[in-house]
């Protein structure tokens, strides 16, 4: 009898767990006016990272290097003014978000998705229609090249075709090489965009990130018109960075807010948990005096 | 991930996050000695569980690293030695391939030819013209003097025709109109022929039939101006950037390319400032970008992809920096070696370096170097 009992209750349990583990397999609809929240990663994404903090980053030697030339002025350069987020970074960014859907007027399906970001209005076309990505030999844009494809309840985008971009605004940067798995799923009124970047010069692991909006029907996305100006009196020509070993900023992050100088540096071991463990042998340099933070 | 709220909707960021997610990991929190090993009271719940995953199909696929090695392998079909015809903008068309790209102008007038490729192309070259445009070949331009530039110009020129009448035909003949024109920088013309008696290095059917040895060169052709621009000491010391004004494109020869560090041939007259004086140009001169910094002005590179000023800006950005530190070295008195076992390209050497082949990063580097050592 006792062993009846446990396969009736097992049958039950495995009833009930399909009754409410089956997700609908109805498409949910991303379409609509979505505003960003930033509470996910906001010291970087508000103030802006530190120059110097790699933590989190799988990035490798290169990439390092990379980011430690790298000089904020570089972003003053007239030619560098009005470049957009790319599409794997935009959401992030002051990002009123807007995805409408491009229907064929003849057989009325589904070609596309497009999204419209507020800063730098980058627009991205999701196709959904089928086609295939371009050749190597087609030319590479900030917003890259995307297809999508229904995975259950969740809208699964490709991109390639991507110019240069950036994995973190402090130099960090991301090839044109990279792919990038955009997963968009919605829970009622939260819309929650997954990025997953592989790149096979910068990075030594995929890096993930989540990015989550919520619905706002009411809202207006203003227009983002950019015109670059003259903020420097500098020769064209030159490029701004900071030559090997002489960037004097990279141990203002490590030292003001207590992290080992070579834990800031990043790499895919500081993604995980166990990381930890690490840290408690690594040393920390003095906080500076008048150097305040409550992070 | 720092900072994550755990909430239902970042669930999947948490099971997927890098920061927390590592399938091997999640296995071994299980192991015992090396074997799998649940709690007993995991019945019920591994029955639970393991509907639940199968119920949510897709979750289960949102952490597969493997999915995108099949998207980098997609879409290569210019790895072969096949031409293919990219349309750009206006009356230009781009032939990649494998061994350098072309560019073609064509029109009511006949066709242009920016660079003729690999000899062994010449046929194919020709053919794709042909899916374009069934008018005359009337020009051929050569941006340097390399087989990747003018390797094709003995088959593909005989296969046009010069348009020549009144004084000319009347002084040398009917001749005068056989083979398209190749226009070229005279020193082109130097590094292809040789004195009388001598061996050419390049059949006579393949050297320029029109040299000039200004700055600049003009034609009018398919109804657009089209400005033929010398950059005197970068990749040799003949190349020229070729503009197509109506259109909005430029084509760079050996200038600039997506796929490698740039070739400095010191030997021919090249130098790492003309290179950056020719990107300068490219940059600050020519290209004029759309709106969001993208299209306008196109930019068909020696070889890899069709570009805009962006990529342009990324190219000359690392090539300044690369010219930067090793100057820096080189004021600082370090000998070549010391140069390169201080890795100054490190930074760049995953996406344009390379140990193999004709232009190694070694070479670049050291091309740099002797370059800069040169003006001190």
């Amino acid at each position: 009898m006792g062993n009846v009992n446990r396969y009736k209750y097992l049958g039950f349990s495995f009833l009930l767990t399909m009754l409410l583990g089956v997700p609908a397999f109805g498409q949910m609809d991303p379409t609509g006016e979505w505003e960003n929240r930033f509470h996910e990663d906001e010291p970087e994404r508000i103030p802006g990272p530190e120059i110097g903090d790699y933590l989190g980053l799988p990035i490798n030697d290169a990439a390092r290097m990379r980011a430690d030339s790298w000089a904020a002025t570089l972003l003053e350069l007239p030619e560098n003014q009005c470049r957009p987020h790319p599409s794997d970074y935009a959401w992030r960014g002051p990002a009123l978000l807007r995805i409408w859907k491009e229907i064929d007027r003849d057989t009325q399906k589904l070609v596309a998705y497009h999204t419209h970001i507020s800063w730098q209005a980058p627009e991205q076309t999701i196709y959904m229609d089928g086609r295939p990505h371009p050749p190597d030999y087609a030319p590479h844009t900030w917003q890259g090249f995307s297809t999508g494809k229904w995975e259950g309840d969740i809208l699964t985008v490709t991109t390639d075709h991507f110019k240069e971009g950036w994995i973190r605004r402090n130099g960090v940067p991301r090839s044109d090489k990279a792919t990038v798995t955009t997963r968009i799923l919605r829970h009622g009124n939260y819309l929650t965009v997954v990025i997953l970047v592989y790149d096979p010069v910068y990075l030594t692991e995929p890096f993930v990130r989540s990015t989550d909006f919520v619905y706002a029907p009411q809202q207006e996305i203003a227009p983002y018109p950019c015109e670059a100006v003259d903020e420097t009196d500098r020769p064209q020509g030159v490029v701004p960075h900071h030559l090997p070993g002489m960037n004097t900023f990279l141990n203002e992050f490590p030292a003001a807010y207590g992290i080992p100088p070579e834990a800031a540096r990043g790499g895919a071991d500081t993604m995980y948990p166990e990381y930890k463990l690490k840290l408690k042998n690594m040393k920390t340099l003095l906080r500076p005096e008048g150097r305040h933070t409550d992070r | 991930m720092r900072g994550l709220i755990v909430s239902p909707v970042n669930v999947v960021a948490l099971r997927c996050g890098s920061a927390h997610f590592s399938p091997k990991r999640s296995v071994e929190r299980f192991m015992v000695k090396g074997r799998l090993a649940f709690p007993k009271s995991a019945g019920v719940i591994f029955v639970l569980v393991v509907t639940f995953v199968l119920g949510t199909a897709g979750l289960g696929k949102l952490c597969n690293a493997q999915e995108n090695q099949n998207i980098a392998q997609r879409g290569r079909d210019n790895d072969d030695a096949e031409i293919h015809v990219l349309p750009v903008q206006g009356n230009v068309y781009m032939l990649a391939s494998a061994g350098g790209n072309i560019t073609v102008q064509a029109g009511k007038e006949g066709i242009l030819l920016v660079d003729t490729g690999l000899s062994p192309m010449s046929d194919k070259v020709f053919a794709a013209i042909r899916t374009i445009s069934d008018k005359p070949l009337r020009y051929i331009i050569n941006t340097s003097a390399d087989p990747s530039s003018t390797g094709g110009n003995e088959s593909i020129a005989k296969r046009g025709s010069t348009i020549a009448g009144g004084n000319v035909v009347g002084t040398i003949g009917a001749s005068a109109g056989e083979g398209a024109t190749v226009i070229a920088f005279q020193t082109i013309l130097d590094r292809m022929s040789a004195p009388t008696g001598k061996r050419p290095p390049a059949p006579e059917g393949a050297w320029p039939t029109d040299t000039f040895t200004t700055n600049e060169k003009n034609l009018f052709f398919n109804g657009e101006a089209i400005q033929i621009l010398h950059q005197p000491a970068a990749h040799t010391d003949g190349d020229s950037l070729v503009f197509f004004r109506r259109s909005d494109v430029v084509s760079t020869g050996e200038i600039f390319s997506t796929t490698g560090y740039p070739v400095i041939d010191l030997e021919k007259g090249g130098g790492i400032q003309g290179i950056i004086d020719a990107l300068n140009r490219l940059v600050y001169q020519i290209t004029i970008p759309a709106d969001k910094e993208e299209g306008g002005t196109y930019v068909i590179p020696s070889h890899g992809r069709l570009c805009d000023q962006a990529d342009v800006i990324y190219y000359q950005e690392m090539v300044i920096i690369v010219r930067d530190r090793i100057q820096d070295m080189v004021k600082k008195g370090m000998t070549l070696e010391q140069v390169k076992a201080a890795h100054p390209t490190r930074d760049y050497d995953p996406r344009y370096g390379t140990n193999t082949g004709p232009w190694t990063t070694d070479m670049f580097v050291e091309a740099v170097y002797r370059s800069l050592r040169a003006k001190h």
